[in-house]
């Protein structure tokens, strides 16, 4: 039995390892390709560097300023604008979900609702008047930009933290309250710890969404004075043809490559995030 | 009069009115984001789309006149059929294939958190980032055949659809993992003890328990393909342009980065592309709401 099992299961087993390394394909080019100069990414990109093509972390260093920006300010603005908006997410949307799910008032409900609405419009809805909206309130820095994601990512963040909260025995709050505690004790030392798992699945979706995000920073920032990394890397595909392709690779190297081992050290919180945030969508 | 009981218990008077004492701190912050990013530039999307304008301020009424314009877009109208053609190719290939790795992944496979891990990997990186590695693949490839990706609209049309896939089947796998591992084990059993065919387990047990995976999944990559920007952009910005009944258009363009383009061309423009952006979540609205009301009679069935 388990002999007749393990021969099914062996095969499968090589069709998969064969679909993985198909899979991490374009992460290899990317790799192989950093480390080559611009004419053999050109004309081999599939070919693995040799002696002739071969340039060692040249590319990582020309990286480092080409595409007339530097790409650690980028970086630097990158990790600004997702560490701003993921934080500050998490902290008015669970308030406010909480507010949601205990006060059920008319006004709460329609703000409930809202939210849920502005889960199916996309952003090209918005979009034109969200920049000029946002140009007028002068929201157009990285440090202000966090108050627009909070606008716009404020429905799918309400509507996990709603769901959540109100799976939650309401006896311990009111235990709570009876002890003395006034909301804000309630929120802070009862409700966020229980909401801990939710707060993880909230903050991995969102955090994937502002990281990778072009268009919204785009069109809201000063794209002379600030760049995110999706920004940088798309305006340097703007003058391909004429663009260092290994340099290129070498600066879509260093984007990735955080976010990678990052994933690697997190990937349990990140997958159970993403279950729970389809399960609750 | 005694108000009707509250079934879910959730509307404890206890905790109630201490909480709406502070609603200002609770509610009042995201609800004045909220009302910036979402409510206010929704609403003067929709009063813009009847305007003539450069910016919001000199704003003319003009009617329907954008929307006449629109439909008469035969740009617009090669993006909706673009995109109605991409969802569907892409939304059968990344379902079927995230089902089949999720199933072959349950069936205590060696290895299979590895290759988890493998298949997931591609939604850490941007879609920017993405149309760049794989514009160059598909370049690579096509030289081999003297030509290129931006020469012939299909290549374009046909290197998002695998970009896509490969972006998004470790997403949709994931949720069809969570859903197989909730079919109950006993139900399986029983299959197995009545002398149900592989097959029809598959087929009888198994795919009505993970109905609901079923209805996010294909949400999830209705909505994706329909809202699809950064890759779009990034992989072919739409090229290869080409005059089609004396109209140019951009061959690869779907319907966000047409909106996009539309507002770009010039100032005349922007109220037609606002106008556009209106059709197009009114679109996605619909397909979204008739998708979920589809899939959930179903789940109910079962």
């Amino acid at each position: 039995m388990k002999q007749k099992q393990s021969k099914g299961s062996l095969i499968l087993t090589i069709f998969f390892i064969l679909l993985s390394l198909v899979w991490l394909f374009p992460i290899y080019e990317v790799v192989i390709n950093s480390l080559k100069g611009n004419d053999a990414v050109r004309l081999f990109p599939f070919a693995f560097p040799n002696a002739d093509t071969f340039v060692g972390f040249a590319n990582y260093y020309k990286g480092m300023t080409f595409g007339n920006y530097p790409f650690l300010n980028s970086v630097f603005y990158s990790v600004v604008i997702t560490v701003f908006s993921v934080a500050l997410i998490l902290l008015c949307c669970s308030m406010a979900g909480w507010y949601i799910a205990r006060v059920q008032s008319k006004m709460s409900k329609l703000f409930y609702y809202l939210c849920l609405f502005s889960m199916i419009v996309p952003f090209q809805m918005v979009m034109f008047t969200l920049t000029s909206t946002a140009d007028e309130l002068h929201l157009d820095t990285p440090w202000t930009i966090p108050i627009i994601y909070l606008g716009f990512g404020a429905g799918l963040a309400i509507f996990m933290f709603v769901g959540f909260v109100k799976g939650l025995p309401l006896e311990i709050e009111e235990a709570a309250a009876i002890d003395g505690c006034g909301p804000l004790q309630t929120f802070f030392l009862v409700v966020v710890p229980m909401l801990k798992p939710t707060l993880i699945s909230v903050g991995i979706l969102e955090l994937m969404w502002v990281w990778n995000d072009y268009l919204l920073p785009y069109l809201v920032l000063d794209i002379t004075e600030y760049r995110t990394i999706p920004i940088h890397v798309q305006y340097l595909k703007g003058s391909y043809g004429t663009v260092d392709l290994g340099a290129t690779m070498a600066i879509i190297m260093m984007a990735i490559i955080p976010i990678i081992i990052i994933y690697l050290f997190c990937q349990k919180h990140i997958i159970k995030g993403v279950a729970a945030g389809a399960v609750k969508g | 009069m005694a108000k009707k009981p509250d079934p879910a218990g959730l509307n404890s008077r206890l905790l109630r009115k201490p909480i709406q004492r502070f609603g200002w701190l609770f509610l009042l912050p995201t609800f004045i984001a909220f009302c910036i990013g979402f409510i206010w530039p929704f609403m003067q999307g929709i009063y813009l789309s009847f305007c003539k304008f450069n910016v919001p301020s000199d704003a003319k009424f003009i009617g329907w006149e954008n929307y006449v314009k629109v439909f008469k877009d035969a740009g617009f109208m090669n993006a909706f059929k673009n995109t109605t053609v991409f969802a569907v190719a892409s939304i059968i290939l990344i379902n079927v294939v995230a089902f089949m790795l999720a199933y072959a992944l349950t069936q205590k496979m060696r290895f299979a958190n590895i290759f988890r891990t493998v298949f997931f990997m591609p939604n850490l990186i941007g879609g920017v980032v993405l149309g760049y590695i794989w514009s160059l693949i598909f370049d690579g490839i096509l030289a081999a055949y003297s030509t290129y990706l931006t020469a012939d609209p299909t290549y374009g049309m046909v290197g998002l659809v695998i970009l896509v896939a490969w972006q998004q089947i470790g997403y949709m796998m994931i949720i069809y993992i969570a859903g197989l591992q909730a079919v109950p084990e006993d139900m399986l059993e029983a299959a197995k003890i009545d002398g149900a065919t592989g097959r029809q387990t598959l087929l009888r047990v198994i795919i009505p328990n993970v109905m609901p995976s079923i209805t996010i999944c294909t949400f999830l990559t209705l909505t994706n393909s329909f809202k699809l920007f950064d890759q779009n952009l990034a992989l072919t910005g739409g090229m290869p342009s080409l005059m089609i009944d004396g109209a140019k258009i951009n061959t690869t363009e779907l319907l966000a980065l047409n909106i996009y383009s539309t507002y770009n061309i010039s100032k005349n423009y922007h109220g037609v592309a606002q106008a556009k952006a209106v059709i197009f979540f009114l679109l996605v609205a619909v397909l979204a709401i008739a998708q979920q009301t589809l899939t959930k009679r179903k789940e109910v069935q079962q």
